[in-house]
């Protein structure tokens, strides 16, 4: 919505652009027709502007419609009983229209409201379950692996320990990983996060992140495919590389072992393209553009996982004024592509 | 040698005796503060070889507590905190903190820190040879060698590596970097430092990538160390 004032400027503006058009062509134009027009006019303002601004345009259309059009012109006399009817017609029409307008403008705006609030409460609902799985199921296996450690079970023997300790190590990433991706929702929510732009290394990024996703055992092959002569960029390397990390991350939860995983850092003058593709099995077609959505997990998808990591990879790509894209390769597999706005700088080789 | 001691200064119980658990297990002293003042008393009656501080403390500010520490403890103090924003690890290390850990941390990985915090303090001096498997660094004749090899460098890359050589283990902030080789006037000119620790990382990693020697500490600085 425009600001009041730009309201004001651009109904007054409009209605009185209007009036001059009708004015040079009124010698072929009745003064009715022009009526007609100015009351147009008056409709198109109301359909988007508030109600004072549209009052206003329909009062001064009317009071031009006397002054310069109805005859005897340039006097705010009117000839005949039929044009003063028209004239408190037109004004009451005008009028009308106005509030017809803002009166549905209303009613939308209350449906509105009430869609949000079902929305945020639905969402709220997903929240409250998927956290409360993901949260309790690492620090079930916690407390049921250290309980059993602690039981004095001679049964128990070294290899059944040491896997419940391995257990225990795995659990506690997985919560950390979560909190970590809640703490990160919640910087967005806040509507808080102000980039810090400084000269980044896109080599030097991809290749640290993809050793912190390595340090995760994981079973599938990352590639990295970036031209060591690209320029340094001007980027929040902490949320570039959060977004990075959780695509990675996302690609290796959710693709067999052994598959590929490739990374791609290309720049096209003030352009960064980073691509993050699988050779796994794609997304379902139906489902591709919801998978940003906050807590929109896959139907049948596997468990574990609250559906926060991609909208976080979207919310902190777009905090960089850049966009994140999700399409299936045709031969198999599924390929995010991050581009963003960036400058250069081919600064290298100094003394 | 003597057992070094090491005064652990945290408000949370759990982490105390964790890191109790962690610390004699590995050979270490342990004493235990659980507010920033208790911490502060134990450390001037008894100075420990090094300080962990969390910097959630419910009587003093970390920070304080850190800079009330710095004004006559010389040894070295390392942050553990659940705060990882860089504005804080920054501050911490321009305040004098060695290193800086954030919570949750790998057991490895504080162990490896505490050692070569140790490491850099008892050294009577810093070692004029940094001599780590396939790299030598020598400040006194000015040459560096990899697999045996001279490296050539140019004056600001030796002086760069130098001054990472002479400060193996500890993260050297980007305004700390650029001041003592640049100047004062450049604290704002970071790409000059990543094209000097790129054209460094060319010449003495094996893939420099994939760095071994110079590590990057993302958004606070970089990090040398060696594997002696």
């Amino acid at each position: 919505m425009l600001s009041k004032q730009k309201q004001y400027l651009i109904s007054i503006g409009l209605v009185l652009l209007i009036a001059i058009i009708c004015y040079g062509i009124s010698s072929w134009l009745g003064y009715r027709v022009v009526a007609f027009i100015l009351l147009l006019t008056v409709s198109l303002i109301a359909i988007s502007f508030d109600i004072l601004p549209v009052l206003i345009s329909a009062t001064l259309s009317a009071v031009i419609w006397d002054f310069f059009f109805i005859p005897p012109r340039f006097n705010f006399h009117v000839g005949n009983t039929e044009d003063i009817i028209l004239l408190i017609m037109y004004f009451i029409i005008a009028m009308i229209n106005a509030v017809l307008t803002y009166k549905i403008r209303l009613v939308e705006k209350a449906s509105r409201k009430k869609e949000e609030k079902a929305n945020t409460l639905k969402l709220y609902d997903t929240l409250l379950n998927s956290l409360s799985h993901e949260l309790r199921t690492p620090i079930a296996t916690i407390v049921a692996a250290t309980d059993n450690i602690q039981s004095g079970n001679e049964n128990l023997t070294k290899e059944n320990k040491d896997e419940l300790i391995n257990e225990i190590s795995k659990a506690s990433l997985r919560l950390n990983q979560q909190v970590e991706n809640l703490l990160n929702m919640s910087r967005l929510e806040s509507g808080f996060i102000k980039p810090k732009m400084d000269w980044c290394d896109i080599n030097e990024l991809v290749y640290d992140t993809v050793k912190k996703i390595e340090e995760n055992k994981i079973t599938q092959k990352i590639s990295i495919t970036i031209n060591s002569d690209l320029p340094f960029i001007k980027m929040d390397k902490l949320l570039l590389g959060q977004a990075i990390y959780n695509l990675l991350n996302n690609a290796t939860l959710y693709t067999r072992s052994n598959c590929k995983i490739n990374v791609v850092a290309l720049i096209h003058t003030d352009i960064l393209e980073l691509i993050i593709e699988d050779n796994g099995d794609g997304f379902p077609a139906a489902e591709l553009e919801n998978v940003f959505d906050k807590f929109y997990r896959l139907k049948y998808s596997k468990a574990g996982g609250t559906g926060l990591g991609l909208s976080i990879v979207k919310g902190f790509v777009e905090a960089l004024k850049g966009k994140v894209n999700l399409e299936n390769i045709s031969t198999g597999g599924a390929r995010f592509t991050i581009t963003l706005p960036t400058e250069t700088s081919y600064l290298k080789l100094l003394p | 040698m003597n057992k070094a001691e090491i005064l652990v200064i945290d408000d949370e119980e759990q982490i105390r005796r964790m890191l109790e658990i962690t610390l004699k297990t590995n050979n270490y002293l342990v004493a235990e503060a659980a507010t920033g003042n208790e911490g502060l008393i134990m450390a001037s009656n008894h100075p420990p070889d090094i300080i962990l501080l969390d910097l959630g403390l419910p009587d003093k500010d970390g920070m304080i507590v850190l800079a009330e520490l710095r004004e006559w403890h010389t040894g070295p103090i390392i942050i553990l905190s659940v705060q990882n924003s860089e504005e804080v690890i920054i501050k911490a290390l321009d305040i004098g903190a060695n290193d800086y850990l954030s919570k949750p941390f790998r057991t490895g990985e504080l162990l490896a820190r505490i050692r070569s915090a140790l490491r850099s303090s008892t050294a009577e001096d810093i070692e004029p040879i940094i001599n780590s498997e396939d790299l030598q660094i020598d400040l006194l004749t000015r040459t560096v060698k990899k697999k045996g090899e001279l490296v050539k460098l140019t004056n600001t890359e030796y002086n760069l590596l130098s001054i990472f050589a002479r400060n193996d283990g500890k993260v050297l902030t980007h305004q700390y970097l650029l001041r003592t080789v640049w100047g004062p006037g450049f604290i704002n000119q970071s790409q000059y430092l990543r094209v000097f620790v790129a054209q460094i990382r060319k010449k003495i990693e094996d893939d420099p990538n994939r760095p071994e020697y110079l590590l990057t500490e993302s958004g606070v600085g970089y990090r040398f160390i060696s594997k002696m």
